[in-house]
């Protein structure tokens, strides 16, 4: 059983969207499978897509005002009274500023508040390094009880977000700003806690989450034509970690690497590499930003500069594979 | 039960006493048999560093067996250092990082008025003074104001000392009253070790319907522990052997007042 991939992902055609559109829709649809969905944003209603729910359920949206630490901590208290609150802020200012009071009211004090972070990665673009936030994976996974969720395109943020009404534990969602390319179909299957085998392949392993799942499809296709035949796992879930699909995947290709629009430090790249070496240590190469902040510039420009595109992945992939030994078992 | 933990703290517990008599056998519908009970008021501890007169009272009414009370602090008790609400059926929230607190419940008080549409039931919350120095709180002030939140009753335990010393040396609290009015709150101050005071105080804040009401309640902190009373440095300090005997034989003598053979020690 294949993923289904759209069939147009290496057309020029491809579709966009941006993910946190996906979030919109998919809070409007848990809003009508429960009642107890509530929605509770600090003055970026729109910036977030929560307008629709705001529009289709104005009782069950609260305006709390810029005040993160507040967001979450009156959606714990909601969350204690029986509602399910889905919280929504730029990532740098939720979770990036309200990190304690997340930890506190919500993964030990076990309520299930979502944390949702839109504006995530360099792709947020002029806004600069302020508002590019990077280090909101490593900040959540660390915590105990907390699921954290990347989608990789809008359709499968619709269908996280749906998911993350329903798994009755803290959770943080991570969306983007940008447009980018809707690679994944109705159809395809989102659980939380699984990784999806996109592309089959025996030379290397590319494991990406969020907005680089996309660019490693096309990284895959540039090395096919370099004589490199690439495995792409998508990782939506980065918390718990689908170990069983990512071993399988490493095991058979020998050769790891990541991809993450994030700190190569402490996110996605490290959850990987902190499993694998301990049931399979193997060369592990890590893509993301590595050790310093963004800047303001186009999206499509800041990516081309960081090397998130999907020609610089299989440029990078291309030297890995070349200097690092493949794993072999015995 | 903190000379017996080694540690934690003493002045705040001692001056919250009468406020929590009052709340656990007087204000809050509550069945210590059901904690969860559908229909009961909640009540979030926002500075859980003084948790052990919680554990005491709740002890007292029933929550748990008494024998319980010494193993606070200890490996393995359900008493942690800090409330855990995961831990003990009848604790509310997880607290001790300042400041959180009013806002759960907030979100709580706000749930029961815009959604639930049950104005049966209240929130309380204590809150202590040292603790208002957290920017939250006052997130939480304007939201509650902003919402009319009239089932939430906020008690200030109004004990002026915080760990570095005087709340008005560390920080400045004054014009509290005035800071809680502006933020729409209606406000009441009491003596705070005055059972009828509080109990009044909370019965005149459920009539209050529009607004949520804070209560500053004046305590001293330490209070009944004549070494105790009014110094700071037993803000986060438990005492020792000798200590706990002369403070409890302080306690039960109303500070010599009853003799020992009066007090039963």
């Amino acid at each position: 059983m294949s993923y289904p991939l759209r069939d147009d992902i290496y057309s020029n055609d491809v579709p966009q969207e941006p993910i946190r559109a996906g979030f919109g829709r998919g809070l409007v649809k848990a809003g009508e499978e429960d009642e107890s969905v509530v929605a509770l944003c600090a003055d970026l209603t729109e910036s977030t897509q929560m307008h629709l729910f705001k529009e289709k359920f104005p009782e069950r949206f609260v305006e709390v005002g810029i005040a993160e630490q507040n967001l979450v901590t009156v959606a714990s208290g909601m969350a204690h009274a029986g509602k399910i609150p889905f919280t929504s802020s730029y990532a740098a200012f939720s979770p990036g500023r309200n990190w304690e009071q997340i930890r506190t009211t919500a993964t030990l004090n076990e309520q299930p508040v979502k944390i949702v972070g839109s504006h995530a990665g360099v792709s947020v673009g002029p806004d600069g390094a302020t508002h590019q936030m990077l280090e909101d994976i490593a900040l959540m996974r660390v915590l105990p009880n907390m699921v954290v969720i990347a989608p990789g395109d809008s359709v499968e943020a619709e269908k996280a977000t749906r998911a993350l009404a329903q798994n009755g534990q803290p959770s943080y969602l991570r969306l983007a700003r940008e447009k980018t390319p809707i690679f994944s179909t109705e159809d395809a299957p989102f659980e939380i806690g699984k990784a999806y085998v996109l592309r089959e392949g025996s030379d290397v392993s590319l494991f990406g989450t969020g907005t680089m799942t996309y660019q490693l499809l096309i990284a895959a296709k540039y090395l096919e034509q370099r004589g490199i035949n690439a495995e792409v796992v998508h990782v939506p879930t980065i918390k718990p970690l689908d170990t069983e699909t990512l071993l399988v995947s490493a095991r058979k290709t020998g050769r790891v690497v990541t991809a993450e629009e994030a700190q190569a430090a402490g996110g996605f790249g490290s959850a990987v590499s902190e499993f694998l070496s301990e049931v399979l240590p193997m060369p592990i190469k890590r893509i993301g930003i590595n050790d310093r902040f963004g800047e303001s510039g186009a999206p499509a420009e800041l990516l081309e500069y960081f090397r998130l595109t999907g020609d610089a992945i299989a440029d990078d992939v291309l030297a890995f594979t070349e200097n690092m030994p493949r794993y072999h078992q015995e | 039960m903190l000379e017996e933990a080694g540690s934690g703290h003493s002045a705040g517990p001692l001056g919250l006493a009468d406020i929590f008599a009052a709340l656990y056998f007087d204000i809050m519908e509550i069945r210590p048999e059901e904690p969860d009970w559908d229909e009961r008021d909640v009540f979030f501890l926002s500075n859980g560093h003084v948790v052990p007169v919680q554990y005491a009272a709740m002890a007292e009414a029933g929550y748990f067996d008494k024998t319980e009370l010494s193993t606070l602090r200890k490996f393995g008790s359900r008493l942690q250092g800090h409330p855990e609400r995961i831990k003990l059926p009848g604790i509310e929230a997880t607290s001790g990082p300042l400041g959180s607190g009013l806002s759960q419940a907030s979100g709580y008080a706000y749930t029961l008025k815009y959604l639930d549409k049950n104005p049966q039931r209240f929130v309380y919350v204590v809150m202590g003074d040292g603790e208002l120095n957290e920017g939250n709180i006052w997130e939480a002030a304007m939201f509650a104001g902003k919402y009319k939140l009239g089932q939430l009753i906020a008690f200030v335990d109004r004990n002026n000392i915080q760990i570095d010393g005087a709340t008005e040396d560390i920080m400045p609290l004054e014009d509290l009253r005035g800071k809680w009015e502006s933020f729409g709150w209606h406000v009441l101050e009491i003596d705070g070790h005055n059972i009828e005071s509080i109990i009044d105080a909370a019965s005149q804040a459920r009539a209050v319907t529009h607004r949520p009401t804070v209560v500053i309640s004046h305590t001293i902190p330490g209070k009944g522990v004549d070494f105790m009373e009014y110094n700071y440095k037993w803000h986060g300090m438990p005492p020792n052997a000798e200590q706990a005997k002369e403070a409890l034989e302080d306690l039960r003598t109303l500070g010599g007042k009853i003799t020992h053979e009066g007090a039963g020690v």
